[in-house]
């Protein structure tokens, strides 16, 4: 009832081209960018902001990045770590190595490294496809992590291998609290996302996605392929490059290479497929399902063992308890590629496409 | 979002309320507990978190807590993992009264808690792991890489090595191979003993082994070609038991083999079953049933039941020991604070701070806990973060581990404490922290 287009007339291009032609879907966007921007930070405590809110943000970036490579261009990577360690490795040398760095100039260069890397393992993909690229991506993973082990200049020098994030300094201003760190993500993300969602409505995602669709046709139609791919590896090499680097910067603070391993690449790989391949909406649904489901879980679960305690004074073994918690969670990843192979966007969509129908469906 | 922030906080005070309506009458400490119980590391989680909870059920049931301030604690599982270990924390730091410390028991989390702990003004304790040049209190005010580093560790080991060759001077011309997991953890050594090689003229070779260890052909091919003395296990989880096969298979004896203390827990012998005989390992904690805390814990706690081990094979291993001198060292900690800032009152965490800065627990001290012997003395100050760097060695004899050093071995405490502060120094610089001046109050 709520949700119908009858009536909204599109009377000029801009009208047809804009991001959310649906006039509902914008005043959603803004209500949602107004409780981020405005509600989150005024009633959010500590704990939300700086453990829940900042780390989702921040996967939800890496994950857009990789489903710019993997669900628009149809490019396999197992290499997002590593792109990540880039980014935080390269920001935190930024700063370091050049005085009077801003902090903003010094993420975004930290993404063009990881852009940088990211097309040199983007090579292979000018030969080989699906399963075997990822395996090459794979390298990217590991060498990566090898590199930034074994020279121990990008750590300067520390006996460890450890860096620690420098203070968040821009012009002056101190990104120090809970809060600013929020907002300064925030808009890190707000701003990226919205330049993706263009990037994919351009020239340039209409040829990844079909380039992903099918290369050979693809280049039959003039696409270049190389160009085509290697974009894909950069920008979405950038979206990763720069998530690492907030994640070293605004969330853990001090990190070690072995923060970026295979098995945070898989996740990341695995909140782009729950949340739904070639979406950019997809991208922060899957990162909430894979980010936040585990904590909620926790806390369902310590109820739970409340409720058990003061029914029956006696509680579920700790260890039981804790792989309940792994076995819910596994149970709704099954549940939910089951329901919808294409992710939890596409539910959304399928939402969205009966609500315009309600209440005659057909 | 407000109403599901109310929604959750009263999801966690209706657990709350469970614990604290049996103890309301009382004045209680709470100790948030980011444990793991699942993941490759369970196995050393569930034994480290399981002794710890032992004994303060212990120090509960016995003493009715801390002059009368029972102890409180909730659980929250990390899987190891660094942004669950964050999340954890943040949701703990402020339950119940606020935590009196954390200890996080993993590295990689750890180092993400060090700003946050500064900021929070909660003591960060690290039993053995952690980031070494945080023994320097005057850097790190609120992190205490307590009983012994990584640093002093393999100190220790090449004084353990010298006086069973007799003597520094016998090492000269020796080769050591230090076969280490490759990651902060197995690097951080490194230094200590190219340092060492220099002065004691031995040869050193660093042999990395990528994670997760279970393969390490290759490694042991360019041991047997190098024909050492003796190898450093410094391995972590599957590592371990792979290492000491590979040994057997190349006829490498184990008698040879030193391993950190991570690399010397039932855990990481058992797998390798007959081939880990005759291996040795440091440890700063004497594990085996039959301690008499253990003894006494086994009778006051298991006794009712209350045990948290749910096999009882596993109390009194070196996990499940180590877990009670984390929770010692929890519970004399707050019981120092108390001393100054009144006894039979609960502590705030800055206060607990104080307590593990003050720590003193002498042979006397542990002999009235039960637990002489069992761990090394341990005295802390402004300056000394570390507070013992003594450790004692073991021997797997197939079915247990036998202490093989009655003393406790130590490091060599000027030339680490060197090196200590230079590196501590170095980050004072990168991060612009103004060291302390220890002779005046923190």
């Amino acid at each position: 009832m709520l949700y119908r287009e009858a009536g909204q007339f599109k009377v000029s291009y801009a009208k047809d081209q804009q991001i959310f032609p649906i006039r509902q879907d914008r005043i959603a966007l803004l209500a949602v960018a107004f409780a981020a921007f405005v509600l989150v930070p005024l009633f959010g405590n500590q704990y939300w902001l700086s453990a829940i809110f900042i780390p989702f943000l921040i996967f939800s970036l890496a994950t857009l990045g990789l489903n710019i490579l993997t669900g628009y261009a149809g490019q396999l990577s197992l290499g997002t770590a590593a792109f990540m360690a880039v980014g935080a490795f390269a920001a935190y040398n930024f700063i370091l190595r050049v005085p009077g760095m801003p902090l903003l100039v010094a993420f975004i260069l930290a993404g063009v490294c990881a852009a940088m890397v990211g097309i040199v393992f983007g090579l292979p993909s000018l030969r080989i496809k699906g399963f075997y690229l990822a395996v090459a991506t794979l390298a990217a993973q590991f060498f990566v992590i090898w590199a930034l082990v074994r020279v121990p200049w990008f750590s300067n020098y520390s006996s460890s291998g450890v860096i620690t994030a420098q203070k968040m300094v821009m012009f002056g201003f101190v990104f120090d609290t809970p809060t600013k760190k929020y907002l300064l993500t925030l808009a890190i993300v707000t701003v990226l996302a919205l330049a993706a969602k263009n990037l994919v409505r351009s020239s340039t995602g209409r040829a990844w996605m079909a380039v992903r669709d099918m290369d050979v046709a693809a280049s039959v139609i003039g696409i270049r392929l190389i160009r085509t791919k290697l974009l894909a590896f950069a920008v979405s090499s950038f979206y990763c490059g720069v998530a690492g680097a907030l994640f070293a910067f605004a969330y853990l603070g001090t990190v070690e290479p072995e923060a970026f391993t295979l098995d945070l690449s898989f996740r990341i790989l695995f909140m782009v497929i729950i949340g739904g391949m070639g979406s950019i909406l997809g991208s922060f649904l899957g990162a909430g399902f894979i980010v936040l489901l585990p904590t909620v879980l926790n806390v369902l679960v310590h109820k739970l063992n409340a409720t058990l305690q003061s029914a029956f004074n006696w509680q579920l073994p700790p260890g039981i308890t804790s792989n309940l918690e792994l076995m819910v969670f596994g149970g709704l990843i099954i549940f939910f590629l089951i329901v919808e192979p294409h992710g939890l966007a596409r539910l959304w969509q399928i939402g969205k496409e009966k609500l315009r129908l309600w209440p005659f469906p057909h | 979002m407000l109403q599901r922030n109310k929604w959750l906080s009263g999801l966690i005070g209706l657990a709350l309320a469970t614990i604290a309506g049996a103890v309301s009458a009382q004045q209680t400490q709470f100790v948030p507990l980011l444990s793991y119980r699942v993941g490759a590391y369970a196995a050393g989680g569930s034994g480290l978190f399981g002794g710890w909870i032992d004994y303060m059920n212990y120090i509960n049931m016995k003493d009715g807590g801390i002059n009368g301030v029972k102890l409180i604690w909730d659980e929250c599982e990390t899987e190891y993992n660094n942004s669950r270990g964050v999340e954890c924390y943040e949701r703990l730091k402020n339950k119940d009264g606020g935590a009196s410390l954390v200890m996080p028991l993993s590295t990689g989390i750890t180092y993400s808690l060090i700003d946050r702990v500064a900021a929070d003004k909660i003591p960060l304790v690290t039993i053995g792991y952690g980031r070494t040049d945080a023994a320097d209190g005057r850097v790190f005010p609120w992190v205490f890489p307590l009983i012994t580093t990584y640093w002093s560790q393999a100190s220790a080991m090449i004084n353990y090595l010298a006086k069973k060759e007799g003597g520094e001077a016998k090492l000269k011309g020796k080769k050591l191979v230090h076969l280490y997991h490759d990651s902060a953890y197995g690097k951080e050594p490194i230094a200590v003993f190219e340092a060492y090689a220099k002065k004691l003229g031995f040869q050193f070779t660093a042999i990395p082994v990528p994670h997760p260890g279970n393969e390490q052909q290759s490694q042991w091919l360019q041991i047997r070609q190098i024909k050492p003395d003796y190898v450093v296990l410094w391995g972590w989880g599957v590592m371990n038991p792979t290492a000491l096969k590979a040994a057997a298979k190349i006829g490498f004896p184990r008698q040879k083999m030193i391993g950190v203390w991570w690399a010397g827990s039932e855990e990481d012998v058992i797998p390798a079953g007959d081939a880990s005989k005759g291996y040795t390992t440091a440890v700063f904690n004497v594990s085996g049933a039959s301690l008499p805390l253990v003894q006494d814990i086994k009778k006051v706690v298991y006794g009712k039941g209350k045990g948290n081990m749910e096999d009882d094979s596993r109390v009194g291993s070196v996990y499940h020991v180590r877990g009670m001198v984390h929770g010692i060292i929890t519970v004399e900690a707050i019981r120092k604070a108390q001393e100054k800032y009144g006894k039979g009152k609960r502590m705030t965490a800055a206060q607990v701070r104080w307590g593990v800065e003050n720590l003193d627990l002498d042979n006397a001290r542990l002999k009235v806990l039960n637990a002489a012997g069992m761990m090394p003395p341990l005295k802390t100050s402004c300056e000394d973060h570390e507070g013992s760097g003594l450790v004692k060695f073991q021997t797997w004899d197939g079915n247990k581990w036998t202490i093989v050093t009655p003393d406790w071995i130590s490091s060599d405490k000027e030339m680490i404490r060197k090196m200590i502060v230079a590196s501590a120094d170095k980050y004072a610089k990168e991060k612009k922290i103004t060291p302390r001046d220890c002779s005046k109050p923190f």
